[in-house]
């Protein structure tokens, strides 16, 4: 019988209720007495020389409070990256400067130039229109491996050229790798394109900056997944306001996908001038400027290599890999195509020898950083793709081929520096043929040739590194931030509970699942359980929501402050029953003396320790409210195995995904309804990645999907209803709930499976030429290589 | 500006607006009904839609001036006076059909607009009715399945889970 209430059950989500009756509240719902509006005059060219900005006539216009540029942000700290990546030399990465508002030139399509703030968006509009900017447009760096060619144009005047770093990993291994390839039986060699993305999370980004000037104080309303990541970055690196007077806040969240995780110049431009003007300032994205302002994802070139001995086993890996950083670099994007992506290309596989190389490089792009699986999906899709091309060209069963290669030995340390603590890779393929009903595929291609459609099947299997991360080891590999979090619980005297959590919810349902976890753990109602979340004044200092970290490890902080106020709450309880504190039991939220009938509730307690007429005062405080930080021992490594069937009209080349199946391993479930939407939500947007998204720019830099009319967003038609099963289960080893994670698993996982099956769909219809397609695998890519 | 008076979730509601002034922008700003969202600026996310005179409409792209003596309907008005959710908002919550919420909204508007008119859609008619609907956070499977669930169709067979 499933279960109704705490750990394990599909608990409805409390939170659905404001938002499906309108009464949400997000950012833009937010208006502060007095408000101002500010638009951004941004620039429309990828690259030019900043002559001269005339604010003088649009200053004159109606409603006009004050026009800012990058001259009034002289002296004010520019906006960090939050990761040092170190090179294959031993040099740090080259780190330009990245200000508020553009200082001397505009680096790419998007760049702020001028801020215009006025008391209604419409006249600050208006406004933006009289402002005269004369700019000299300067060649644009745009293609990777043009932009490190002798002679480009460079997108940051005072670096040497356009190369962030040269990455190597392991280095030490570089020799032997290359050895291995040179003596292997065979040698499979894929060149791909990771495809640069569009988050697009439904809500666009809004920031309200406020500013009390009698206490000096400083609020930030902005659409963020870690208000306490923004307090740090904004108020300790670009503004210089100290923690205690700034106040983050981060409501209803419209989705994130990551690219909420950033510190963003338009957060510290509405901070910074609600200041300045000393009265509230909001922006609020249209879509448009959120394609152009926002950060992307993905986006790289890599060969890999994959080298098999006589009998088909692994026996060395190499990578080459440009990754795109963009114009400037976004707070965590130095750290995902490095330690996010190089230390997964093990997979779920034991191959002995691996060598990633990843130059990043700057161009006159939007920056680029983490978006849902960041770096792993690039892993993941690469190592996934070539196995399939090994398999063909050796002509052996794809699947077999993989599970010749399983780790099957737990703990593994990998040849590039993680070690899995748990997994079982043959359970979820065994369970991933029984769900995909692969044994009937071969009918099911029947059917649809007998419609004149060719059917293909693609499987894959991943890993990931989630519950981000150890401080200790990402502090040795470059990070400049603790990746810890935090929970306080605070019991109140009728022994209702409020937890503030570090972990942000922006569509998770911790609101939900959080409370299970400590319903579970003193036998108590959920509904007497809060979550408070998303507000730097009421919340402990937690890192935020992102790496499929949320369960793992803020929930982890959750379950170490309700351990101490298990303690706690037993001495009590030994006090008011007069008994020894080792013989307390707390069970369905009773309290009882071990071998007797005595026994007291949990209200009782908790109105003893707020009203202590009768308590143990000589021994401890009254009240019942604790505090525990978390820092996780080691990642966790959800993993699974994939299946999509699709059809290719072979006419059209049109790509339909007929059958998606995945069967995931992510240890202990909390709330299985709601980790079941989440993998649903990471395939659509897996499926997305593979079939229609793509972020284009032209040679000249200019951004050309930069609407919905343009950038292929997956509609209800474009995907099925999916199988997703997460009964195979292997319990993380170093975290107290055995939790591994799962936000990011679906968009990790389904690209390469459909991709494979579309390859799969082709070959088998005789076009034994096509061994790849570049995602977005649309109907022209299918029916130009069909054809080519 | 113009003076315009209109009924909204069945109460006469009046305002004056610039011309220019967006029908959506009417109901978030002057009168606060924030429940209606707006994700982007080319008519395609579906985010902000309401029903005026009861036909599913995008209020982004609609003038408030023409919606002038019309009966609109937002998600405000779409649970009982007591707070009980509708069938399809309750369908929704049952089958998680919404994660962010963001999108929600302008789900519900449009899925009671299709149930409407096809009481019993099939899964394919949902999916084509959704088109201009976007969801960033589902994956549609659990919108669909919500929405047939609501028409009162056997929902339980739909997809191995």
């Amino acid at each position: 019988m499933p279960k109704d209430s705490g750990i394990g059950a599909s608990s409805k989500r409390r939170e659905d209720i404001r938002f499906l009756t309108g009464t949400g509240q997000y950012t833009d719902d937010i208006n502060v007495h007095g408000q101002a509006h500010v638009y951004f005059l941004r620039s429309d060219i990828a690259h030019g020389k900043i002559n001269k900005i005339d604010t003088a006539a649009a200053s004159a216009m109606p409603g006009v409070v004050r026009i800012f540029t990058g001259a009034d942000f002289e002296g004010i700290g520019g906006l960090p990256c939050g990761w040092q990546v170190t090179d294959r030399f031993g040099e740090v990465m080259k780190e330009p400067a990245h200000p508020v508002l553009a200082q001397g030139k505009v680096r790419h399509v998007g760049d702020p130039i001028c801020a215009v703030v006025a008391d209604t968006l419409e006249q600050a509009k208006d406004a933006a229109e009289a402002i005269e900017l004369d700019i000299t447009e300067l060649p644009a760096v745009v293609d990777m491996k043009k932009a490190l060619a002798a002679g480009s144009a460079k997108v940051h005047d005072d670096l040497a050229d356009n190369l962030c770093y040269d990455w190597g990993f392991v280095e030490d291994n570089r020799d032997a790798v290359d050895q291995a390839i040179k003596n292997a039986a065979h040698v499979t060699t894929l060149e791909l394109v990771n495809n640069r993305l569009v988050a697009n999370p439904m809500e666009p980004r809004v920031a309200v900056g406020d500013y009390n000037r009698a206490n000096d104080e400083s609020t930030l309303y902005t659409t963020s997944q870690n208000p306490h990541v923004i307090r740090l970055l904004m108020g300790a690196f670009v503004l210089g306001i100290p923690e205690h007077k700034l106040r983050v806040v981060a409501p209803d969240v419209g989705g994130g996908f990551g690219t909420k995780i950033f510190h963003y110049a338009e957060e510290a431009f509405c901070t910074f001038a609600a200041r300045q003007i000393n009265r509230a300032v909001k922006w609020t994205s249209s879509r448009s400027e959120a394609f152009m302002s926002d950060a992307h994802g993905r986006d790289h070139v890599t060969k890999i290599e994959l080298a098999l001995d006589a009998d088909n086993n692994f026996t060395a890996v190499r990578t080459e890999t440009y990754a795109n950083m963009g114009a400037y670099l976004s707070t965590f994007a130095s750290s995902v195509p490095t330690w996010l992506h190089g230390t997964l290309m093990a997979g779920n596989y034991k191959t002995p020898l691996i060598y990633v190389n990843v130059k990043a490089v700057f161009t006159n792009t939007v920056p680029v950083d983490a978006y849902r699986g960041a770096g792993r999906p690039e892993a993941t899709f690469q190592l996934e793709r070539v196995i399939d091309k090994a398999a063909r060209e050796l002509g052996v069963d794809p699947i077999a081929l993989r599970r010749q290669n399983f780790i099957t030995q737990f703990p593994y340390a990998t040849p590039v520096a993680l070690e899995y603590d748990t997994g079982d890779y043959e359970a979820t393929m065994a369970k991933l043929e029984e769900i995909a009903d692969l044994s009937g595929f071969e009918a099911r291609r029947k059917a649809s040739e007998a419609k004149g459609k060719l059917r293909g099947l693609g499987v894959n299997c991943y890993i990931e590194a989630c519950g981000i991360a150890p401080s200790n080891l990402v502090g040795q590999l470059g990070a400049r931030a603790g990746l810890y979090d935090a929970a306080t619980v605070r019991v109140n005297a009728t022994g209702s509970i409020s937890v503030m959590v570090g972990a942000h919810s922006h569509g998770q349902g911790h609101e939900t699942a959080f409370p299970q976890v400590v319903a579970e753990m003193l036998g108590i109602d959920e509904s007497m359980i809060d979550i408070v979340h998303g507000d730097s004044s009421k919340i402990p200092f937690g890192m935020g929501t992102y790496g499929s970290r949320s369960i793992a490890v803020c929930g982890s902080a959750m379950v170490r402050a309700t351990e101490k106020i298990i303690n706690k709450a037993k001495k009590i309880a030994s006090h008011l029953l007069e008994a020894s504190e080792a013989d307390i039991e707390l069970k369905g939220g009773q309290f009882s003396v071990k071998g007797t009938d005595k026994s007291c509730a949990w209200g009782d307690v908790t109105l003893a320790a707020y009203v202590p007429h009768n308590y143990p005062l000589e021994d401890i405080e009254p009240g019942l409210e604790e505090t525990a930080f978390y820092d996780p021992a080691n990642f966790t490594y959800p993993s699974g195995a994939y299946a999509c069937e699709v059809e290719v009209d072979p006419d059209t080349g049109k790509v339909t995904v007929e059958r998606f199946s995945a069967a995931d391993d992510f240890g202990n479930v909390i709330n299985p309804m709601i980790v079941t939407g989440q993998v649903h939500g990471g395939i659509g947007q897996g499926i997305g990645q593979a079939l229609l998204e793509n972020c284009a720019y032209d040679e000249n830099g200019q951004l050309l999907s930069a609407s919905y009319m343009d950038y292929a967003m997956p509609r209800a038609s474009d995907v099925p209803f999916y199988a997703v099963d997460h009964s195979c289960q292997t319990p993380c080893t170093h975290n107290p709930l055995g939790v591994k994670g799962c936000g990011e698993a679906g968009a990790i996982g389904s690209p390469p499976a459909v991709v494979n099956a579309v390859i799969d769909a082709l070959q088998s219809g005789g076009h034994t030429h096509v061994t790849h397609i570049d995602m977005p695998v649309s109907p022209s890519r299918v029916w130009a290589a069909m054809n080519g | 500006m113009t003076k315009i008076s209109m009924t909204v979730n069945g109460k006469s509601v009046s305002g004056e607006v610039e011309g220019r002034t967006l029908l959506v922008d009417f109901l978030r700003k002057d009168l606060r009904l924030t429940g209606t969202h707006v994700g982007c600026d080319t008519s395609q996310c579906g985010a902000c839609t309401v029903h005026v005179d009861g036909v599913a409409v995008k209020s982004c792209t609609m003038l408030a001036a023409e919606a002038d003596g019309a009966n609109v309907a937002t998600i405000e008005g779409q649970a009982a006076p007591d707070g009980t959710l509708n069938t399809i908002q309750a369908a929704f919550h049952e089958h998680h059909g919404l994660q962010c919420g963001f999108c929600t909204p302008g789900m519900v508007m449009a899925a009671a607009d299709l149930l409407k008119n096809n009481p019993k859609p099939t899964e394919a008619e949902v999916r084509h009715h959704l088109e201009g609907n976007i969801c960033r956070c589902t994956g549609y499977h659990n919108i669909v399945k919500a929405i047939m669930a609501a028409s009162g169709q056997d929902v339980s067979r739909l997809a191995a889970e």
